[in-house]
Formats: structure tokens, C-alpha cells, sequence
């Protein structure tokens, strides 16, 4: 009993924690009723709201939980491989080839403070309140991290590297293909996640404004409908679909990017 | 296995540095940080020439020029009578710090030479095993270069640089980061490697024991701008013992022709 309470001492507290907060959360809510339950529902209502959007209910936005997961998942993903495709390759031209550098980056630069959500009244001009604006908004916001890290991951190739390159007989191709770009590799996937965070965002933030299906929507019309169980259960969900996107990657670049350990 | 003393093979030279010198613009701006004048000397066929010099005197810089990876700025440096424009796989390279790529495997480092130049893979495999067998390290082909000591990986630098078959093999201090026990025990592998599969070798270095150990022919380089005061054949058979008197008597009076002056 002893040696069960000293291994999940750390995880026993924050535990306690978190039952604490939900055992207040429920008091205050529907034992002694301190709350009104148009601010702030009680976990045991949430727990049920969840319940009844995961198994086909479609009040008050028109759509189940997995039809607005599923929505959501194919803008972000969407825009994101959009962006990613464009990006990455961006960045590593940049960062090789100093004549692609002078073309590209000062274009670049000028686009690259401007928050993707910025984007979006343009977005909606252009391109209505559909899919494509949507998409629109995710590219930009992914396309920024993804062209940046992959940029400096390149530049960050050690010089004696080159030189070995070199005095082994390889060609330019042969240096950017062996030697840099494997050495930005672990950059390049730490901006393929951090895009995939700032998709992410702006996908809520682009759905509240323009959508008819989605998570975004989904809290959005929850909030004008005065229904609070849908929107913390709308948060939850992104908040857990994000960080299962981020798993999934970090999961891809631990197969993929093997010993990036630098030594000396 | 015995082998001849002194300057051996035909004195035709493998590679020649010409009155070679290599400024740099100064940090300050205006005018010029000199760093190497009139660098003259030839290196022949299987010679183990050592150029040994202070910290900091510019011996990375002359041999980032005869790899070819710099230009002088004054004379020029010839292979086989051919002038030098640039890197080429014919003059291999070990370097001062580990220069080993860190997300390949040992095997797939050695092999990177053959790799780049598409040597077939069966050829490549063997020339792989060849040489890891030559430094010792059968058997750690699927490791790391994080997961081996400092002595191994330099052997793995020193395996990678054979693996190419190069006419010429430039080393640059390379076990200066070793520790004092490592280090004579690489100078020693060192050695028998080099007995075992003869190439032409310059080896640079700023510690006089580990010189007079490898050495057919020690140049003694001056500090900046950095010049050849000195040229000693060595002439004692190896294996070379630190306290043999000829060794003691050749380390005084080369370190005490030494400039001292930092
Ligand atoms: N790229 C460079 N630009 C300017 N100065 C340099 C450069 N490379 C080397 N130097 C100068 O050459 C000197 C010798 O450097 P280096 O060849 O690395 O010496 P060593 O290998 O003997 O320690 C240094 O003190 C430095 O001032
Ligand atoms: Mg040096």
C-alpha cells in the first residue's frame, strides 16, 4: 500500500486537484444551486450533453459531434497540407540557395507579421463563407511556421558537414539532399507541429465567423442559443482532437528523425 | 611488417604547396590579417609528412586550402602537377572535431564516399566492412556516432576518409580533443593502420610527442604569419617508444627551435 502511494504520489495530487475543482464545480452548480445554470452548466449535465452529440443528436447547430469533428478535420487538414507542401519547400530554397533568398524573402517577409486571422475578411470576399476561404485562413497559418522552421533548420547545417560533403565528391544536390536537409529535419518537424497548432486556431476562429458545420460553429451558435453544456463540450473536443493531431505527429517524427542528438 | 625509413617510393611528389599564402581582411575593417607566407613544400608517394605548429597558427586554414575547400591567395597548390580549383574525393579529409553525421549509422558514414559517388552496392558493403574492420570497430556497424567514446568515432573519421581510397589524406589535429590515454592509443592504431594500408598522409598537429611518434618528416611551422622554419626527417623505426633517447633528443631540439612567443 506504501510503495503504491509513493510511485503515483505526483499523479495522486494532480488528480486530487482535478476532482476538487469538478466536486466544487458540481456543488455550486446543482446541490446548492450558487450558479445559474444558464452560465455555468454542471459536469453531470456536460458529461450528458456530450452523450447525446456523440450519439447522433443534432440540437442546437444542425449537426452530431462527429459530423462537426469531421468537418472541422477536413478544413484544417485542408489548408495544413496546403500550406506544409508550400511551405516547407519554401523555406528550404530560401535558406539554400541565396539567388532563390533575394526572389522570395522579401515577399515573404512582408506576408509573414500578418496574423492568418487577418486574413479572413479578404478570405470571405474572395471567397465566400464555403470551404475555401476556410482553407484559405489555414494555409496561411500553417504556411508561416513551416516555411520559418524549415528555413532555419537548413541554415543551421555545420559547416565541417558541408566540407565533408564536398571532399567526398558530393554535388550541391547531394549536399542539400544528405547532408542539410537531414540536419534540419528535426526543425523542419517542429514547425510541421507548431503550424499544425496555429491551424488549429485559426480553424475555431474562421468557423465562428464563416460556417455552417464545424467545431467553431458549433460553440458559436451554442453561445447565441444560450446553451453553455455545448460550448464547453464544443471547447473540450478541440482542445482533445488538437492534442490527439499533435500526438500523431510527434509519434511520426520519433519514427523518422532517428539520433537527431547532436554531439560536440 | 618492416618497413623502409625515411623518405621512401620515388621522390616524384604527390601533391606540392607553391610559395602559398592566405590573407584574410581584417575583423577591424581596414587592413589584412595575414596568416600564411610562402608555404613551400611537396609531400611523396606513402610519406607520413607532419606539419606541427602552436594553436592557432593557421594549419586548419592550410588545410582547408590543399583540400582544396579555400583558396590561397597568393601561390598555388598542385596534385600531380595538377593545379588544385576545389574539393575532390582524391584528397580525403579527417577532421579536428568529430565531422561524423550524426543521424546516420556508423556504416552508413564510412560508406557515404562510395555513396555519393554511386559506387554499386555490393562493392560499397564490402569497402564498408573493409575498413571497419582495418580500424576495429567489426560489429558496431548498426550503432550511433552518440553512442561511441571519442577514440571510437575519430576511428570511424579515420575509417570514412580510407573508405574513399583517396591519394591523399589530409588530418587536422585529429585527436586533439581526446583525452591524454585515448590519444596515445590512437596514435598508436594510427600508426598500425597506416602500416597495414599505406597512403600518403598530412597530418597536422600542435603536440610534439604525438609528431615524432607518426612521423616520416616533421615540418616545423613559425607563428602568424605562418611560415616553415624547419624541416627534420625522422628517421627511427617504429613502433617509436616515448623515453628512447633518440626520441627525448629529437623532441628537444625541435621544441626548443620552437617560437614561443604567443
Ligand atoms: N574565415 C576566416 N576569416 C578571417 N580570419 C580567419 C578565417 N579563418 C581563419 N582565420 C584566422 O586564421 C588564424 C588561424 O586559424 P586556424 O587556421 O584555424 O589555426 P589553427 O588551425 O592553427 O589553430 C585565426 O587566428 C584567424 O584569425
Ligand atoms: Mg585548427
Amino acid at each position: 500500500m506504501k510503495s503504491f502511494l509513493e510511485k503515483y504520489k505526483y499523479k495522486l495530487i494532480s488528480a486530487c486537484s482535478f476532482l476538487f475543482v469538478l466536486l466544487v464545480w458540481q456543488l455550486v452548480t446543482d446541490v446548492f444551486h450558487l450558479v445559474s445554470p444558464v452560465m455555468l452548466p454542471s459536469p453531470t449535465k456536460i458529461l450528458g450533453t456530450f452523450w447525446y452529440k456523440l450519439t447522433g443528436g443534432t440540437v442546437p447547430d444542425g449537426s452530431t459531434l462527429l459530423e462537426n469533428i469531421w468537418s472541422s478535420l477536413k478544413i484544417a487538414l485542408g489548408g495544413y497540407c496546403v500550406g506544409v507542401l508550400i511551405g516547407v519547400p519554401l523555406g528550404v530554397g530560401m535558406a539554400w540557395s541565396r539567388k532563390f533568398e533575394l526572389f522570395a524573402k522579401p515577399l515573404f517577409d512582408i506576408i509573414r507579421p500578418v496574423p492568418a486571422l487577418a486574413w479572413i475578411p479578404l478570405m470571405i470576399l474572395w471567397l465566400g463563407i464555403g470551404y475555401g476561404s476556410k482553407v484559405g485562413i489555414i494555409f496561411f497559418a500553417a504556411f508561416i511556421s513551416a516555411t520559418v522552421n524549415s528555413y532555419t533548420g537548413i541554415r543551421r547545417t555545420s559547416q565541417v558537414h558541408l566540407w565533408v560533403g564536398k571532399t567526398f565528391g558530393a554535388t550541391n544536390r547531394q549536399l542539400l539532399f544528405k547532408v542539410a536537409i537531414p540536419t534540419a529535419l528535426p526543425m523542419i518537424f517542429t514547425g510541421l507541429r507548431l503550424a499544425l497548432g496555429s491551424a488549429w486556431v485559426a480553424l475555431v476562429a474562421a468557423e465562428m465567423l464563416a460556417a455552417t458545420s464545424g467545431l467553431g460553429y458549433m460553440i458559436q451558435m451554442a453561445r447565441m442559443l444560450g446553451r453553455p453544456d455545448v460550448i464547453i463540450v464544443g471547447m473540450l473536443t478541440i482542445g482533445f482532437v488538437g492534442l490527439m493531431l499533435n500526438t500523431g505527429l510527434e509519434k511520426l517524427q520519433k519514427k523518422y528523425v532517428r539520433r537527431g542528438k547532436q554531439h560536440d | 611488417m618492416e618497413r623502409a625509413e625515411g623518405n621512401v617510393g620515388s621522390p616524384a611528389a604527390v601533391l606540392e604547396c607553391r610559395n602559398v599564402g592566405r590573407s584574410f581582411d581584417s575583423y577591424d575593417g581596414g587592413g589584412k590579417n595575414e596568416v600564411l607566407r610562402g608555404m613551400d613544400f611537396e609531400v611523396h608517394e606513402n610519406e607520413f609528412l607532419v606539419l606541427f605548429g602552436a594553436g592557432q597558427c593557421g594549419k586548419t586554414t592550410l588545410l582547408n586550402i590543399l583540400a582544396g575547400l579555400d583558396m590561397p591567395t597568393e601561390g598555388q597548390v598542385l596534385t600531380r602537377g595538377k593545379k588544385v580549383t576545389g574539393p575532390a574525393p582524391e584528397r580525403g579529409m579527417v577532421y579536428q572535431k568529430t565531422s561524423l553525421f550524426p543521424w546516420m549509422t556508423v556504416e552508413d558514414n564510412v560508406g557515404f564516399g562510395p555513396k555519393v559517388q554511386h559506387m554499386p552496392e555490393n562493392e560499397r558493403q564490402a569497402r564498408i566492412k573493409k575498413y571497419l574492420e582495418l580500424v576495429g570497430l567489426t560489429g558496431f556497424e548498426k550503432n550511433y556516432p552518440s553512442q561511441l567514446s571519442g577514440g571510437m568515432r575519430q576511428r570511424v573519421g579515420i575509417a570514412r576518409a580510407y573508405a574513399n581510397q583517396p591519394d591523399i589524406m589530409l588530418m587536422d589535429e585529429p585527436f586533439g580533443h581526446l583525452d591524454a590515454q585515448t590519444r596515445y592509443m590512437m596514435e598508436e592504431e594510427l600508426q598500425r593502420i597506416w602500416q597495414k594500408e599505406k597512403r600518403t598522409v598530412i597530418f597536422v598537429t600542435n603536440n610534439i610527442e604525438e609528431a615524432l611518434f607518426l612521423a616520416d618528416r616533421i615540418i616545423l611551422l613559425t607563428n602568424c604569419p605562418t611560415h616553415i622554419k624547419e624541416e627534420y626527417i625522422i628517421n627511427m623505426p617504429h613502433p617509436r617508444d616515448y623515453v628512447d633517447p633518440e626520441f627525448l633528443r629529437l623532441r628537444q631540439l625541435i621544441t626548443d627551435n620552437m617560437d614561443l612567443t604567443l
